[in-house]
């Protein structure tokens, strides 16, 4: 084929969801998934990296030293315009660096994260999770399942965790969501990150002078130890608190909505006692929903051969979850939500060196949310037609904005 | 089966402690992985395989 005729036949990337199917990846990736792969998008700025839809492919490529999330190489394939006119302004974080830089960043940040200090936490997890049942009990019908049990149970969890005062919160939420809009201007997004940078800043220095038990005096510490500067400390600090609060978030609210969704399934789930059964209805809400949309940015840093093709060293590279966890080569029917298939490799939280850091976290707070949230209201049920339920197609992070339930 | 683990690798996702919590662990301060026993027994076996394939960063290696 021509390089003329490649150039033209090459899709716009992202894709829309079909507004009728708002569970499943836009169909246009699926198709590209079935035929290939790996295959050539084009992003906003026209350039034309490789999207990968393979199950197998991303895995390979998520674990392969040859693939660099250093975003101020030359080809990386930048989400949006905010973020390529940021990129020498932010200082070199756990996201974008590679090999033992990114290994120094990561192990500041593992100590709260641990399998066995997320276990310990899951009493105080289950504790809040009930407080916020109990508040949607006592309230009015119908409630937004978002504002009173998606955005308050890990917004506490991980501010507490972190050392934030909860008061703090709302202007948490508006600050990283700002910055995350999928067309975000590059003036919105840097107020977003400017303000809450700030606020880390100063919180650190708070914690440098008076430490207690949580992650930013963790990370304070290693400033008074000479090892990170105060904004990398920020920063660090700043990417745990967004991660931690918008993407749970988010994956509750559309969860439920899946769950409701499939009746026969959430009744098997409420009916469980068996923990291996509930982690792993969790592993396939987040196999099935893989809310991180508009794929995982990557650069080659040599030539690779994968998948029949070659990606060329300086070729930019979007590992695409929601595709990767619909392949039916590794589930099959995968558009449907069964709970007790094994969903043990679902790639939701990533693969490779930068998966999930808070992922154990993750775990516990959506196998607790999910579990008593269908126990303690057994006839929940959506307060409006399914066609009416908003989505967030705009933002990076999948889910609905809003969830009315009664029951 | 004999287990071994690569420190330098790790990056900490716990995924080894949540499929096979009886033959690793994690350093408290930084999460890396610690093996519990190089020789885990036969009934442990398919759970160090899981770990093995689920670790994002490839740092277990089993001989059969």
């Amino acid at each position: 084929m021509s390089e003329t005729l490649t150039q033209l036949d090459i899709p716009e990337y992202p894709m829309d969801r079909d507004a009728r199917c708002p569970f499943a990846p836009p169909p246009q990736v699926l198709d590209m998934g079935t035929a290939k792969p790996l295959s050539r998008v084009r992003i906003w700025d026209g350039s034309t990296p490789w999207l990968i839809t393979g199950h197998e492919v991303a895995r390979e490529l998520f674990a392969d030293s040859r693939v660099s999330v250093d975003d101020r190489r030359e080809g990386f394939p930048h989400w949006n315009e905010h973020m390529l006119s940021t990129v020498y302004k932010r200082p070199r974080s756990v996201f974008t660096s590679d090999a033992e830089e990114h290994t120094r960043f990561r192990r500041m940040l593992s100590k709260p994260f641990t399998f066995k200090r997320v276990e310990g936490l899951r009493p105080a997890i289950q504790e809040v999770t009930d407080d916020c049942i109990d508040a949607i009990l006592a309230g009015p019908q119908p409630a937004d399942i978002v504002a009173k049990l998606a955005l308050p149970v890990p917004t506490r969890v991980i501010s507490e965790m972190l050392g934030v005062p909860y008061e703090d919160h709302e202007f948490f939420q508006h600050h990283a969501n700002v910055g995350l809009a999928r067309y975000a201007t590059a003036e919105d997004g840097q107020k977003g990150a400017m303000s809450l940078a700030g606020y880390l800043i100063d919180l650190v220095k708070k914690k440098m002078e008076h430490p207690s038990e949580d992650a930013v005096s963790d990370l304070a510490e290693r400033v008074n130890a000479g090892e990170i500067n105060v904004k990398e400390a920020a920063q660090l600090g700043t990417g745990l608190l967004i991660a931690g609060h918008e993407t749970t978030a988010n994956m509750i609210g559309i969860g439920v909505l899946a769950l409701l969704e499939n009746p026969e399934q959430a009744a098997l789930l409420r009916d469980s006692d068996d923990p291996k059964f509930i982690a792993n209805a969790v592993e396939e809400l987040m196999r099935y929903l893989s809310i991180i949309q508009n794929g995982q940015r990557r650069v080659a840093i040599e030539d690779i051969e994968i998948g029949g093709e070659t990606i060329r060293a300086g070729e930019g590279i979007i590992l695409d979850l929601a595709p990767a966890n619909w392949d039916a080569n590794a589930y099959p029917d995968p558009d449907k939500l069964d709970l007790t298939r094994d969903a043990g490799q679902q790639l939701g939280f990533g693969y490779g060196r930068h998966q999930c850091v808070g992922q154990q976290l993750a775990r516990a707070e959506l196998q607790i949310v999910f579990h008593t949230l269908l126990r303690r209201i057994p006839t929940l049920r959506l307060a409006v037609p399914f066609d009416e339920v908003p989505f967030k197609h705009d933002r990076l992070a999948y889910g609905v904005y809003e969830l009315p339930v009664t029951w | 089966m004999k287990v071994t683990v690569d420190q330098d690798k790790c990056v900490s996702s716990g995924q080894c402690v949540l499929n096979a919590g009886e033959v690793f662990d994690q350093r408290d301060d930084d999460g890396v992985v610690m093996l519990l026993t190089v020789s885990p027994p036969a009934e442990q076996a398919e759970n160090v395989r899981k770990a093995a394939a689920a670790c994002p960063a490839l740092a277990i290696d089993i001989e059969e």
